[in-house]
């Protein structure tokens, strides 16, 4: 878990899709009633919910493990490209959360397309995602216990 | 931490009854690689994977559990009665792309997922995003490795025998042939008999010529050994289970 979402170094679409994902479903919600044209779209793969397998590494480095299975949303749409053709957005979220992954998937889409109003939800949300966790992990500083070790006499 | 792609669970999607080699064999073959480990992962489909973001993905089917059940129901029941057509048209929202039936789609889509590896004609190529999209399986390049394999016409055809033809301890190793015909009757043509024809039925496809029936015959003598073929026609289907007999053609 030790990947930001702001780091630079990930992809744009990856970051986006991320912040999409991790952001509540209302405030994507909000964003879409309050678009000026939404865009047509439809629904490639409707809203599933199933299973995936987090796998996990020991401390970020050792041989993948089978950490347990989430349940996770996923969706698929279809908007017009605007140099013809279709663009495909996909959704992927935890939790049973029809909505969220086929508005997720939309702004996917559209963000693909270049859309700036897309691209200001992001930067909006990316700052409330990040406030968010500033705030819980100011909140969580004073209770840190620093652990440290006895060497045993052997 | 990742999230590994791939595998979502999807409720009521049939899978092929039975277990294939990579499933049962391969833990003494391979050391500590888990299924989903290594290699095998990197093939499987991501959202991201080339080719599948961008392009004209047709939708699947219509309703994903209901029309695979059904998909899977009269495949069941083709083999169940071979050479008896079966209709299954309106399952899917949109036509498959080019060279897929609706038949062979809806069969691919039901019957196919990130652990039924499929091998498909070179013709039919450009199905590929459609089935990566919608399937997850895995594409390989030899027949005979496939549990399933689509073939867009009979001129494709490789020799039965390229196919895996499974062994007599696990007769259910072997490929299931999808293969798209032209036309698709039951009058004239080869003449069946065996289980779940109660006194004699006929087979006949366009362009599925005596060397193919021959090749059919031929494989009888290997049973419980040989090739599950079920021959599409646009949005129908028959079967030619391996239990049927090719009394002449």
């Amino acid at each position: 878990m030790s990947r930001q979402i702001s780091d630079l170094s990930i992809t744009p679409r990856r970051r986006w899709m991320g912040i999409l994902a991790k952001s509540p479903r209302a405030a994507l919600e909000r964003a879409w009633n309050e678009l000026g044209d939404k865009p047509e779209y439809r629904l490639l793969r409707a809203p599933e919910i199933g299973l995936a397998m987090v796998r996990g590494r020991i401390a970020g480095a050792g041989e993948p493990f089978n950490l347990g299975e989430m349940t996770m949303t996923r969706a698929a749409v279809q908007i017009a490209a605007p140099q013809g053709g279709t663009l495909t957005g996909y959704g992927h979220v935890a939790g049973r959360q029809p909505r969220h992954a086929e508005l997720a998937a939309i702004f996917d889409a559209m963000l693909q397309r270049g859309d700036e109003c897309a691209a200001a939800l992001i930067e909006d949300l990316a700052g409330k995602l990040a406030a968010g966790r500033a705030a819980k992990a100011a909140k969580v500083a004073p209770s840190k216990v620093e652990f440290f070790t006895l060497v045993r006499g052997e | 931490m990742t999230l590994a792609e791939a595998a979502p669970k999807r409720g009521g999607l049939p899978a092929k009854a039975g277990t294939h080699p990579s499933a049962v064999s391969a833990p003494e073959a391979s050391p500590p690689s888990h299924p989903l480990s290594s290699a095998r992962a990197a093939e499987r489909w991501t959202p991201a994977s080339a080719g599948v973001t961008s392009g004209d993905i047709a939708p699947g089917f219509r309703d994903p559990v209901h029309g695979a059940q059904r998909a899977f129901r009269l495949t069941l029941d083709a083999m169940a009665h071979p050479a008896r057509i079966h209709d299954l048209s309106g399952l899917l929202a949109a036509p498959p792309p080019d060279p897929l039936g609706d038949a062979a789609a809806a069969l691919l889509l039901a019957l196919c997922d990130v652990e039924t590896p499929l091998w498909l004609a070179p013709e039919a190529a450009p199905v590929l995003p459609y089935l990566a999209f919608h399937g997850g399986m895995p594409i390989v390049e030899a027949a005979a490795e496939a549990h399933f394999a689509f073939i867009p016409g009979p001129a494709r055809l490789p020799p039965l025998g390229s196919f895996a033809l499974g062994s007599d301890e696990y007769p259910d190793r072997s490929t299931t042939l999808i293969l798209e015909v032209p036309s698709l009757g039951s009058q004239g043509g080869a003449a069946l008999s065996g289980p779940g024809i109660a006194t004699a039925a006929r087979l006949s496809a366009q362009r599925l010529g005596a060397d193919f029936w021959r090749q059919r015959q031929e494989l009888s003598a290997l049973f419980p050994r040989g090739l599950d073929i079920v021959f599409t026609c646009g949005a129908r289907l028959a079967a030619l289970p391996r239990s049927a007999i090719v009394e002449s053609f």
